[in-house]
């Protein structure tokens, strides 16, 4: 922990993360993500190489967790027109989307 | 509806003291009173202070006088009435409900009109509620002022030169100035208790769990909790119970049974054993909210409970466990705002990679693209078992930590936030204060306890302060009957 994070690695992460930065906000985000990492570093003073991760709490005896799934049977699903309407660009059927290969 | 009142905190105040569910059940109940009527009495506050305080982004007109038609229909025939027959209520806008818009205070979301409704949702409408509106907060529930809205910070009704708190702003301040008599809010790092604290109302953190996440708009899934406000710990009871319970649409809501929370509410809270962890009262906590705390344990003490200091020495590491792990769980969950199948598209993309990229850069804020970068990094190759699977394991500390003072306690009593409410516009250069205002929230969070906060008295300035009250998982009646104690001593 506590590498300094880079321009570099602040546009790399960016793209990995869908994101378009502008050059203001790439430069903020390099301080912004610097200050938190310092700050989060101080985890590295617990010794947890003994300690299982816990992703999820209903992992934990006794927090009251869900553990069954529902039966595999049909049941009715959203009306499809409704869910297409919400869409910005559709036939109907299918969403549209910009060319995805250049020819 | 009463009108304004005229005590005014520096220069204006809109909080009100609302009616109670039960007083205004009762009164429709009995005849004296229309449901229709009582709706259109709040919907007609709502217009006069609203443009003030921000806190509706949207009415849901034609379906609230519907729903107040139906349960006069039902009170006209004798029928049964359900637990919330009449009772006005608002939902913060990561909830969805059919064919309202539904933002999450985002720009992303414009335009959306989600078709159908949340679980918690539909539960509190069945239970005869009608339901006002949507209510603004933090872009996608992230922030603790609720200023990262992009339709504007609410305003805090006691002092409207101050926020609300964060993220549930909305949920919080509605109750505060009379705008409704229940509503929903969720909670990931403290987004209920910490605006319930700074607006003076009652808030309650679910046990992880407790209540179906379905149609909630998710920002960090092993975090994310729906929950009650309220004027009044009975009537948060009340709303929680109609709320509760197993969800087929949500693979991780309990199947443990629903009580009578308001009920488990009235059975006082002599014999109760109380800690207080001596780590949520040290530096950075304002002199005046630890005065305030300290006279709510001894209202305790005089309740009945017997009163104990406690250590949780993990404390100091939840905020930063908390960043990690919650960015990174909203990281995978906000992938799904590309552009496609709802919400905002950026005209400006010739290709499908720049479409992507383009409406989210437009579509997102500032707080949520710092979330989204630090989740992605902290999830990216080289620095996943450096910090999130590190502070996963920190969690496990924590978590455990609580376990074994349940051992010992009923429940666990703090300050729910380090200062009363602040000024517009205080912390908003600097994310990592803003992120220390959810400092004694956050653990409860990653241990996936319940919690509920509740007023215990305010500042000079006539600031609210709130007490968190924080029992084990499932364990929401023992918190219900210790605030219920603090409620009654009047701090």
């Amino acid at each position: 922990m506590a590498t300094k994070v880079t321009i570099e690695e602040v546009q790399r992460v960016a793209g990995l993360a869908h994101l378009q930065l502008t050059p203001d906000e790439t430069g903020s985000m390099v301080l912004d993500l610097n200050a938190i990492l310092d700050y989060v570093a101080q985890l590295n003073e617990l010794d947890t190489s003994s300690v299982v991760p816990l992703a999820q709490v209903s992992e934990l005896d006794g927090a009251g967790g869900a553990s069954l799934l529902r039966g595999d049977v049909l049941r009715p699903s959203l009306n499809r027109g409704q869910v297409m309407s919400q869409a910005p660009e559709t036939d109907q059927a299918f969403f549209k989307v910009p060319k995805v290969i250049e020819r | 509806m009463a009108p304004l009142p005229s005590e005014t905190v520096n220069g204006s105040s809109y909080s009100q003291k609302t009616k109670t569910l039960s007083e205004v059940r009762e009164s429709i109940l009995s005849g004296h009173v229309k449901a229709a009527d009582v709706a259109g009495k709040y919907y007609k506050r709502i217009e006069q202070i609203n443009d003030r305080l921000n806190i509706y982004l949207s009415l849901t007109k034609e379906r609230a006088l519907e729903q107040a038609a139906k349960v006069d229909a039902a009170a006209a025939k004798g029928d049964s009435l359900g637990p919330l027959a009449g009772i006005p209520v608002a939902v913060k806008d990561v909830l969805v409900m059919r064919g309202a818009p539904s933002t999450a205070g985002s720009k992303i979301l414009t335009g959306y009109q989600p078709p159908y409704d949340a679980t918690a949702v539909a539960k509190l409408e069945a239970a005869g509620a009608v339901l006002l509106g949507k209510l603004n907060c933090d872009e996608f529930a992230m922030g603790s002022s609720n200023e990262n809205s992009a339709y504007g910070p609410v305003r805090n009704p006691v002092d409207p030169d101050r926020v609300p708190g964060g993220s549930s702003g909305g949920s919080a301040a509605a109750v505060a100035a009379g705008l409704a008599v229940a509503t929903l809010g969720t909670d990931t790092g403290g987004s209920i208790r910490q605006p319930a604290s700074f607006c003076g109302v009652v808030g309650v953190l679910p046990t992880y769990g407790r209540v179906s996440r379905y149609g909630l708009i998710a920002f960090a899934s092993s975090l994310d909790r729906v929950g009650p406000f309220a004027a009044n710990v009975r009537d948060a009871a009340t709303v929680l119970s109609v709320i509760a319970g197993q969800d087929a649409s949500d693979a991780t809501s309990s199947s443990a049974p629903v009580m009578d929370y308001a009920a488990e509410s009235d059975k006082g809270a002599e014999g109760l054993r109380i800690g207080v962890p001596e780590e949520y009262f040290g530096e950075g906590l304002d002199p005046e909210v630890r005065e305030q705390i300290e006279k709510g344990i001894e209202s305790l003490e005089k309740a009945g409970c017997s009163v104990k200091s406690i250590s949780l020495p993990h404390t100091r590491y939840a905020i930063p466990t908390y960043y990690l792990v919650a960015t990174a769980e909203a990281s995978a969950n906000l992938a799904r705002f590309d552009g496609v199948r709802y919400g905002y598209r950026s005209p400006l993309s010739a290709t499908l990679s720049e479409m992507y990229s383009h409406s989210r850069d437009e579509g997102f804020g500032a707080e949520v693209k710092r979330r989204i970068m630090l989740g992605t990094y902290a999830l990216s190759a080289g620095y996943y078992d450096a910090y999130y699977l590190k502070a996963q394991k920190v969690r496990r500390l924590l978590a455990e930590e609580f376990l074994r003072a349940f051992a010992d306690v009923d429940a666990i009593v703090t300050p729910t936030a380090p200062t009363p409410a602040f000024k517009l516009g205080e912390k908003t250069g600097d994310p990592l204060a803003m992120y220390l205002a959810d400092i004694y929230t956050v653990t409860a969070s990653l241990a996936g306890i319940c919690g509920v906060t509740v007023p215990c008295g305010a500042t000079k300035a006539g600031l609210p302060v709130g007490m968190q009250v924080l029992a084990s998982h499932m364990e929401e009646g023992t918190a219900f009957r210790v605030a219920r104690a603090v409620e009654a001593a009047h701090v």
